[in-house]
């Protein structure tokens, strides 16, 4: 590349982060640290039922017994958790009844965001479910679904009025066990989003949850659970925002999909918290842990995420393909920039006869930041006739940052079929030099081009979050552009 | 004068390629510049569009009136200045409908213009896709990307005819083409020609120029133009070869 | 995973075998020797035989395999045995000069180091560490990576024997070297064999390197190969590999490459109970090319495992990586490659692919194709594949009348193809060509030993050799 191209890489690779701003709200916070009488406290804060509180025990004592993980390609100085508030809430006189008694600043928060949770305002069927730092805020459009069937409400919601669904499903496809992370998420947990669709029903509105960041020193670990019953669907959104802070933040979330036979769900996240400034001060750390199972006979369950921020990326959406003819897909776009750095990628563990899984991942790497796909296909013993198909591309733009790609494949099974593909490249010369000759500059050709390469994953978003992703995509890349 | 080149050196890695060429067009001409391979036909064209690593070290390109040999390729693009690449690129997943209004918008904000309107711009693709004769799939599909060599060269065509240029600079157009793609090409180009454009067509062949008649033509060898003619000269090429220009030229 | 008593006492054992060695056996050692033996049993010692736990023996686990008892020969004595004369070569047109080791130690009457009419330098690694102090001391133990890897610093710290080659600048070997390595003993046997090869600039050597066991024996052949190719030298390199199901055998070889040289590797493995391939190649001049090629075709409960680490230090270089494997049986797979592009070395190309056929559901492969890279102006792709032969083309070769086995061994056959063709050897090529039919059609035993020499492949070879003097 070009030294002119080069100096345009370093202008698009000074972009300011859009969502930075920090929201002026009175905040109710536990004691900074970690001990049992902590997870006593978010207990007894959310009024919670004895079998949550030994659940959250349980695997805090785990948890303790726990190495953090190691063997991701990141680099980071060690967390202190006891460092760190693991419950804050936008204080709040009593019970919301209506929009008109969220606090005022908290619906201008989600307005600069451009997510209007005032029903009338929307523009198209999305009901949003809004987490502000350990607690959801306002959840839209309960009363549309709840004549489906459907029930979208916050997690600890959830846990009052359905506790026996809960119980059922929660920890069975991320159990407390299972990872550093997840044990750390299920000990503290505090809020996060609830979704059941029963059997037959087909979700009329596009469900979202919208995290958002807003306390400082604070760790956010939200928990979701999405359960489909026979026969049924839904297409869940997810997106998240940070202020700029100059500390590092935690993110540790988890979140579960049950499908059951012929059921159908479909994940798209957006996810752009904030990365940190060029120099890699502040940003959030994000470990989490998603993973659906299919548990049903041709269920299907479907990731797509557009991975824009943190500092630290550190999650791999995954589906076990337990039903027989199940189908499990991802579809990835990660950007990193500056000093950002990602480990990111995914799991499909094959099970049932006949199940089938896709992987699409691009990573594009610019500035000094380092991007990683990691990856596992495995088909065990009796899954015959799995298939599953990968494809890992990596672009870079610039000649100080890492692409890397990390694919584990494993097959015990004759009659699968598995096949990996990867490329790594560059934008080349003469497709810079094609579109500034037909008058298109540098930058916006950069722009194209990084579109175009990610094209394949942005499809299967839904329309709403296609737009917002792409024009992300501009601003991460790009700065003046978009 | 459309466009002057005036004693024109230009250099790739230090070695030099065109070695003081002088070349004068007027609006509403054509002409057409032959010779063998390796004589620096591609790089006069690659000069003029403004490819990086062409070092002019000698000489200037006047277009339009303006020293164009400042102007970043977007630019010249811009003023009006098309090239039709013997090797067209391909960029995956940017389909040709967004590539071609990315570029038309890019050419109006440069002349004080708004954005095209999508029904506008939607219309003038229907009409040059009829023009150069162009598959309407093929525009739905990502720029060049699996295109035949035929499908790529109309593809450049209907490019000129969108962008509107007024010097197109046609690289080898004609190589790898098939008769009827050849005829399309030509057609093509007979129909975008009027006396407000200009168009250079650099060949090996007068294969092309049997159906696009040249008011002009240059013989370019060893980096000059050595000998240049009336559309006669195209024809005595083809029967003679260049080796006789060769001699010619050794010799004075 | 437990790691059993019997693998610390190994471990213990060998630890102890060190010390005792010291004294005597060592006694002899130039300093640097001395200095390399000494720090890399500390390392050994701390960090002991690789386990699961570790991210690249995952898929491999020793614990088995370490599990024997096992003798460790000191003090060689096979003085008037030539085997040479043992091994009837039976590749038509292809003449080699061979070095032929037996149970880790060279036998050659007397000839221990020799010089060609060409001026190289062919024979003993321990008479090489007495006569050639300049090269040993240049290269011995320099290998990149050498130090991180246990097994490796094991060998360091143990190892007395092997082979030395040194090719001077522009000396092109018109003769290919053959070198065979042939474990037969009473006991079972821990091997240490340590192999020093160096290229001069320009020169040009093809190295063929058999593995055999000829008894049923268990043994771990614990097998250091370090190579250093100068610049516009050539390598063509040919690993053979066939060992009983009771052995292991454990190959690392370091390939360090300057401007301008081309190294072709190919591992053909054929047979044995665990095999591990580790290549490291140091790309380290501009303009260098690795070839890194590999079949295995495994059955039973065999292991092979191959890891391939790729380094582009420089720009320009390019790599290319493939592996096919066909497993049956109860046969299990690994393979890592792992390609490095380390920062400014632009211009890279480094392919890698890695195609699998299992024929049971008892079968399993892992593979794991890595790239890293830390520069932008690269083409590096990577590819691998797990499947079963092709139906389709099963049906068509039925259908013209070629009976089910005869169709599936066709396909088996041009699936392992590609690597083969890549043998520019041609009488080499034949070979291995019939070898791996007849390894497809299970008519290759052990008894076999190293696929060039022997002629009788339904008995066991006699040596003539007194064992117990060895």
């Amino acid at each position: 590349m070009s030294k002119e191209d080069n100096n345009i890489l370093d202008e698009i690779t000074q972009s300011e982060y859009k969502y930075g701003f920090v929201t002026d709200i009175e905040t109710e916070t536990a004691p900074k640290g970690l001990t049992e009488d902590t997870i006593r406290f978010i207990s007894a804060k959310k009024k919670e039922p004895e079998f949550m509180l030994e659940f959250r025990l349980k695997a805090f004592r785990h948890w303790q017994k726990m190495m953090e993980p190691n063997w991701a390609h990141l680099n980071y100085p060690k967390i202190d958790y006891q460092d760190i508030i693991y419950y804050a809430a936008p204080k709040q006189k009593k019970e919301l009844e209506s929009l008109d008694q969220v606090d005022p600043e908290l619906l201008d928060t989600f307005n600069k965001l451009g997510i209007s949770l005032d029903e009338q305002k929307r523009l198209s069927g999305v009901a949003v479910d809004a987490v502000v730092d350990s607690v959801s805020v306002k959840t839209t459009f309960q009363d549309t679904l709840s004549k489906h069937g459907i029930i979208f409400c916050a997690f600890s919601e959830a846990v009052q009025n359905h506790p026996e669904l809960v119980r059922k499903y929660m920890g069975t496809v991320v159990p407390y066990t299972d990872n550093y992370f997840a044990a750390l998420n299920s000990a503290v947990f505090s809020d996060g989003s609830f979704c059941y669709i029963p059997k037959g029903v087909r979700c009329p509105l596009e469900l979202s949850t919208y995290f958002r960041i807003n306390a400082a020193n604070t760790g956010q670990f939200e928990r979701t659970l999405i359960v489909a019953e026979d026969s049924s669907y839904v297409s869940y959104m997810e997106g998240c925002t940070a202020p700029m802070r100059d500390e590092n933040q935690l993110h540790a979330a988890i979140v579960e999909i049950v499908a059951l036979d012929n059921a159908e769900v479909k994940y798209s996240t957006v996810q752009n918290w904030y990365p940190g400034d060029k120099n890699g001060v502040g940003g959030i750390y994000n470990f989490v842990t998603k993973r659906g199972i299919c548990k049903g006979a041709n269920s299907k369950i479907s990731w797509t995420q557009v991975e824009t921020g943190s500092a630290i990326t550190w999650k791999y959406p995954g589906c076990i393909l337990m039903g027989d003819n199940s189908v499990g897909e991802f579809y990835s776009v990660a950007v990193t920039n500056n000093r950002q750095q990602a480990d990111t990628g995914s799991k499909m563990i094959h099970i049932g006869k006949n199940s089938k899984s896709t992987i699409i991942s691009k990573g594009i790497s610019a500035g000094k930041s380092q991007n990683s796909y990691r990856g596992l296909v495995k088909v065990t013993r009796r899954a015959e006739n799995a298939r599953n198909f990968s494809q890992c591309d990596s672009l870079l733009l610039g000649d100080r940052c890492g692409a890397h790609t990390f694919p584990y494949i494993e097959s015990d099974n004759k009659s699968s079929v598995i096949e990996h593909e990867a490329t790594t490249s560059k934008i080349s010369d003469d497709q810079l030099f094609y579109c500034n000759q037909r008058g298109i500059e540098t930058e916006s050709a950069i722009g194209l081009i990084v579109n175009g390469y990610a094209k394949e994953v942005l499809n299967q978003l839904p329309m709403e979050f296609a737009v917002e992703a792409q024009k992300l995509l501009q601003i991460t890349l790009e700065g003046s552009v978009g | 004068m459309l466009l002057n080149i005036k004693d024109l050196h230009v250099s790739i890695d230090g070695k030099e390629i065109i070695k003081g060429l002088n070349l004068g067009v007027n609006y509403g001409e054509v002409h057409a510049i032959m010779g063998p391979n390796g004589t620096g036909k591609s790089t006069l064209a690659a000069a003029i569009a403004g490819k990086e690593g062409y070092e002019i070290t000698q000489g200037e390109i006047i277009y339009n009136g303006k020293d164009i040999m400042e102007f970043a390729a977007e630019d010249r693009a811009r003023e009006g200045i098309f090239l039709s690449f013997q090797y067209p690129v391909e960029i995956p997943g940017v389909s040709m409908t967004n590539f071609m209004r990315t570029a038309v918008n890019e050419h109006r904000a440069y002349h004080n213009l708004g954005p095209i309107p999508a029904a506008e711009f939607l219309k003038k693709m229907e009409e040059k896709k009829k023009l150069v004769e162009i598959h309407s799939k093929l525009t739905s599909r990502s720029v060049n990307e699996g295109f035949s060599g035929g499908e790529k060269k109309k593809n450049e065509i209907f490019q000129m005819a969108i962008l509107e240029p007024k010097l197109s600079i046609l690289d080898e157009t004609d190589s790898g083409l098939d008769i009827d793609a050849l005829r399309t090409v030509a057609n093509g180009v007979n129909m975008l020609k009027t006396e407000e454009n200009a168009f250079v067509i650099i060949t090996h062949y007068q294969r092309l120029l049997e159906h696009v008649v040249p008011d002009f033509v240059h013989v370019l060898y060893d980096g000059r133009i050595v000998k240049s003619g009336g559309k006669g000269l195209a024809f005595e090429l083809e029967e003679k070869g260049y080796d006789w220009i060769k001699k010619e030229f050794e010799e004075a | 995973m437990k790691i059993s008593e019997k693998q610390i006492e190994l471990q213990q054992k060998l630890v102890n075998l060190y010390k005792d060695y010291q004294l005597d056996v060592f006694a002899g050692d130039r300093a640097c020797i001395v200095d390399q033996r000494m720090q890399s049993i500390e390392f050994f010692e701390k960090k002991g035989f690789p386990t699961i736990n570790e991210e690249k023996w995952r898929g491999t686990n020793l614990t088995e395999a370490l599990s024997k008892n096992y003798q460790h020969i000191a003090h060689p004595n096979h003085a008037g045995k030539d085997l040479e004369k043992l091994f009837q070569c039976d590749v038509h047109d292809f003449d080699t000069d061979i070095l032929s080791l037996l149970n880790g130690y060279v036998v050659n009457g007397g000839a221990a180091l020799r010089t060609l009419d060409n001026g190289t330098i062919i024979g003993s690694m321990s008479e090489a560490m007495k006569h050639m102090p300049e090269l040993v001391d240049k290269y011995y133990g320099k290998s990149d990576k050498i130090q991180e890897q246990s097994l490796s610093a094991l060998n360091t710290a143990l190892a007395q024997d092997g082979i030395f080659i040194y090719v001077p600048d522009n000396v092109e070997l018109r003769k290919a070297i053959q070198l065979v390595s042939i474990i037969n003993h009473d006991d079972n046997l821990f091997v240490q064999i340590r192999n020093l090869i160096v290229l001069g600039k320009n020169s040009k050597l093809q190295l063929l390197q058999c593995d055999d066991t000829t008894n049923h024996k268990s043994s771990f052949n614990n097998s250091v190969t370090e190579i250093f190719v100068d610049e516009g030298a050539n390598l063509d390199h040919y690993k053979l590999q066939n060992i009983n199901n009771d052995s292991s055998l454990v190959n690392a070889i370091y390939i360090k490459q300057e401007a301008n040289s081309n190294v072709s590797t190919n591992a053909i493995t054929l047979n044995g109970g665990l095999l591990r391939n580790n290549v490291f190649v140091k790309l380290n001049g501009e303009g260098a090319h690795a070839d890194v090629l590999g079949v295995y075709l495994m059955d039973r409960k065999q292991h092979v495992d191959n890891q391939i680490f790729i380094d582009h230090a420089v720009p320009n270089c390019t790599s290319n990586e493939l592996f096919k494997g066909i497993l049956d049986e109860e046969a299990s797979g690994v393979f890592n490659g792992y390609i490095l592009v380390r920062k400014d070395a632009q211009q890279t190309n480094a392919f890698q692919n890695n195609n699998n056929i299992l024929l049971t559901d008892t079968a399993s492969i892992d593979t794991k194709p890595f790239l890293e890279i830390y520069a932008d102006d690269v083409k590096c792709s990577h590819g691998a594949t797990i499947g079963q032969l092709d139906e389709e083309a099963m049906f068509y070769l039925r259908s013209r009348g070629i009976t089910e086995d005869n169709a599936r061994m066709l396909l088996m056959y041009a699936f392992a193809a590609d690597v083969i063709n890549h043998i520019s050897i041609d009488p080499l090529r034949n070979r291995i060509d019939d070898m791996v039919k007849k390894r497809l059609r299970g008519e290759l035993s052990i008894c076999d030993t190293c696929v060039l020499h022997c002629s009788n492949p339904e008995q066991e070879v006699e040596f003539n050799i007194d064992l117990s003097k060895i």
